[in-house]
């Protein structure tokens, strides 16, 4: 039993980080119609930047994460609408969809050739050690991961739900054109989204990094782990990335221990294919009709 | 360790001296190494290849091979088997005298067969138990095989740790499951519990679930047998999980690339390293400082065998008088180079008919960040 619990919390753990990079799924595809196939590179960029600020130009590590993480959200948030989704999405989702993926292989490659194909140490930025709980040794930092990514979707909730913003970006989601005439800067509004996507690989980023370690290849896991999540979860419902997130760290995990470490990836994906042939619309997901 | 000492000297000598030296001239002998620069491979493939290449700069430097200067090229393999058949034949094609690399054993197991039909050597870097029984007469291992080092680490475990229990963690490629094959049965032969046999992937990020496995087994101590990288990350895991139990491992746990990754979580770590330049070997920490002044960081065992194929190369055409791409072969297959021969293989060496490595060994542990050897064992004397 204190076995399963330690599982459960580290696969929980694993799932929060993949939830993080699944609502960014969401959010992008709700405002935009956008499938960001870069969203693993995403997750795994922020900290090699926050790496190359400090061996480069020597910053200390806070000042090297606070850099990046601005960075960051001016690049591949604003800097990703403006220049690559813009001139895209007006030739539909497909072509948009291979150019987030030439975007993926230009960030894996980027990172490689300047700053290392080796992994490396990133620092731990949440308390290691572990505590004793229900007879179970409980990782601390599994908790802070957990804690943390909590912590951030119930600030994005209540941003979403609580505030003028957040619900002007709710309306561009829900129906863009009766937003546009209701006077909802529409634009503006899925600028944010991708701005927020940014901030949130940025934290999945920061709290991955230690266990992965830093390196150019990590959004290939990551990002299929996400894209599985978010569909699982459903693609349409922040709550839903969310719960696709948990649940795919949660198999993944208990899958390793209790099936092989051979499978693990491929349970996930046959829970993916499960809930596609029973609620295509994923657990938490609500059905869509578009004309076409 | 008075012939280390002479060795080391004369390997500084050489270093110095190759600056007053004339440069090798000639026609240039083309080594080309096929190496993991990227992929799940990429700690292992570095430090080899920048062993290789500071090798060469010092080889050219004291006047090459015969009075040809090296030429040296790399390929990266991506740590794929199929990428690396194809590397290997291509320098082959493109005329290597000797083709250097790769470092991982599957990828070995997938190309070693392309050398030998083209009767041309192949230095790698594998240590899987199995490479050298197939009857290839073209391949020569830079370190020592699993069949050798197993039974001293069984012995290990069973002497100085003590344990009754042991958990075994182990890779499940080529280099993995080799080891994790020699390793059962030692440890059952010495009367050594397996108290639980878990197996990871090439390349897995998350061992969160392996460290909990092997926590819950009640086992006395746990052999871990990754790739360094991995070794790294289950480090990373079973402190933040708070396993208590020794870590005994292999070159592959102990490495410095893996206590620079691995931190603070890599103290307390023992096992057997073939090949460091912590170990009291005078030539060895020569080696090291000239591998951190040109590459910025400190080298592991990959970077000294990188450094000791090219000279094994140079002290073999030596011998034979000529450059002979077939006749290398022959010329390496129950040779012993020593440092008074030919100052850059460090440590005095030999390969048997089969291109298995006899050479001394150690066993070491690792103390605040470092890596410090505790005893060191001699040449198995085959």
């Amino acid at each position: 039993m204190t076995e399963f619990l330690q599982l459960v919390l580290a696969g929980l753990a694993t799932g929060a980080i993949y939830a993080l990079a699944a609502i960014g799924f969401t959010l992008v595809w709700q405002t935009s119609q956008t499938i960001n196939f870069a969203q693993g590179e995403f997750v795994m960029l922020p900290a090699i930047l926050v790496l190359a600020l400090v061996r480069f130009a020597g910053w200390p590590l806070p000042a090297a994460i606070a850099a990046a993480a601005l960075l960051f959200v001016v690049i591949f948030g604003f800097g990703f609408k403006r220049i690559v989704v813009d001139p895209m999405i007006r030739h539909g989702v497909l072509p948009l969809a291979i150019a987030t993926m030439a975007l993926a292989i230009l960030m894996r490659e980027g990172a490689k050739d300047g700053f290392s194909a080796e992994a490396q140490a990133f620092p731990s930025l949440v308390p290691t050690g572990a505590v004793t709980l229900f007879g179970a040794s409980l990782s601390l930092r599994d908790l802070s991961i957990l804690a943390v990514a909590c912590l951030a979707v119930l600030a994005l909730h209540l941003f979403l739900g609580h505030t003028r913003t957040g619900r002007m970006m709710q309306a561009t989601a829900q129906n863009p054109d009766v937003a546009r005439i209701l006077g909802v800067p529409v634009e503006r509004m899925i600028l944010l989204t991708f701005a927020i996507n940014a901030a949130l690989a940025v934290v999945a980023s920061l709290l991955v990094s230690p266990i992965y370690l830093a390196k150019f290849s990590n959004g290939e896991t990551i990002g299929l782990a996400a894209f599985i999540a978010a569909i699982v979860g459903g693609f349409n419902q922040v709550r839903g990335a969310l719960v696709g997130g948990l649940l795919v760290g949660l198999v993944d995990n208990l899958s390793a221990a209790y099936v092989s470490a051979s499978y693990r990836t491929a349970v996930p994906l046959a829970l993916l294919v499960m809930v596609i042939l029973l609620k295509p619309e994923g657990l938490l997901g609500r059905r869509e009709e578009r004309a076409v | 360790m008075r012939t280390g000492w002479i060795a080391a000297l004369a390997l500084t000598a050489s270093i110095g001296a190759a600056r007053a030296q004339a440069p090798a001239q000639g026609e240039p002998i083309k080594l080309i190494g096929v190496v993991e620069l990227s992929g799940a491979g990429a700690t292992a493939g570095t430090n080899w290849r920048n062993g290789i290449d500071l090798a060469v700069e010092h080889v050219n430097a004291k006047g090459g091979i015969l009075g040809r200067p090296i030429q040296i090229l790399h390929y990266d393999t991506q740590t794929n088997p199929g990428t690396t058949r194809a590397a290997v034949q291509r320098a082959i094609d493109e005329g290597t005298y000797a083709v250097l690399g790769p470092v991982f054993s599957g990828p070995i197991a997938a190309s070693m067969q392309i050398a030998q039909r083209a009767e041309v050597a192949q230095l790698v870097g594998g240590e899987a138990a199995g490479l050298t029984k197939q009857g290839n007469a073209f391949l020569f291992r830079t370190s020592l095989s699993q069949a050798d080092a197993m039974p001293k680490l069984a012995s290990y475990l069973k002497e100085q740790v003590k344990a009754a229990s042991v958990a075994v963690v182990w890779v499940n490629n080529d280099f993995g499951k080799g080891g994790r094959d020699v390793m059962i049965p030692e440890l059952q032969k010495r009367g050594i519990k397996v108290a639980a046999d878990v197996s990871t992937e090439q390349g897995q990020a998350d061992f969160a679930a392996d460290v909990i496995k092997v926590k819950n087994s009640g086992a006395e101590a746990v052999f871990v047998y990754l790739n360094e990288e991995e070794s790294a990350r289950f480090l990373r895991a079973a402190k933040q999980a708070g396993l208590d139990k020794p870590l005994i491992g292999e070159t592959t746990l102990l490495g410095a690339k893996v206590i620079e990754l691995a931190g603070e979580a890599a103290n307390g770590v023992r096992g057997h390293v073939g090949l460091s330049v912590d170990a009291p070997v005078p030539a060895f920490q020569t080696f090291g400082k000239a591998y951190e002044a040109k590459f910025g960081v400190k080298p592991d065992h990959n970077g000294l065998k990188g450094y000791m194929a090219v000279h094994a190369i140079k002290a073999a055409t030596q011998r034979m008088g000529k450059v002979d791409r077939k006749g290398l072969a022959a010329a390496l297959h129950g040779a012993t180079v020593t440092p008074t021969d030919e100052p850059g293989i460090l440590i005095e060496t030999t390969w048997d008919k089969n291109g298995d490595i006899d050479r001394e060994s150690f066993l070491a542990e690792v103390q605040n960040g470092r890596q410090v050897i505790t005893q060191t064992l001699p040449k198995l004397g085959r």
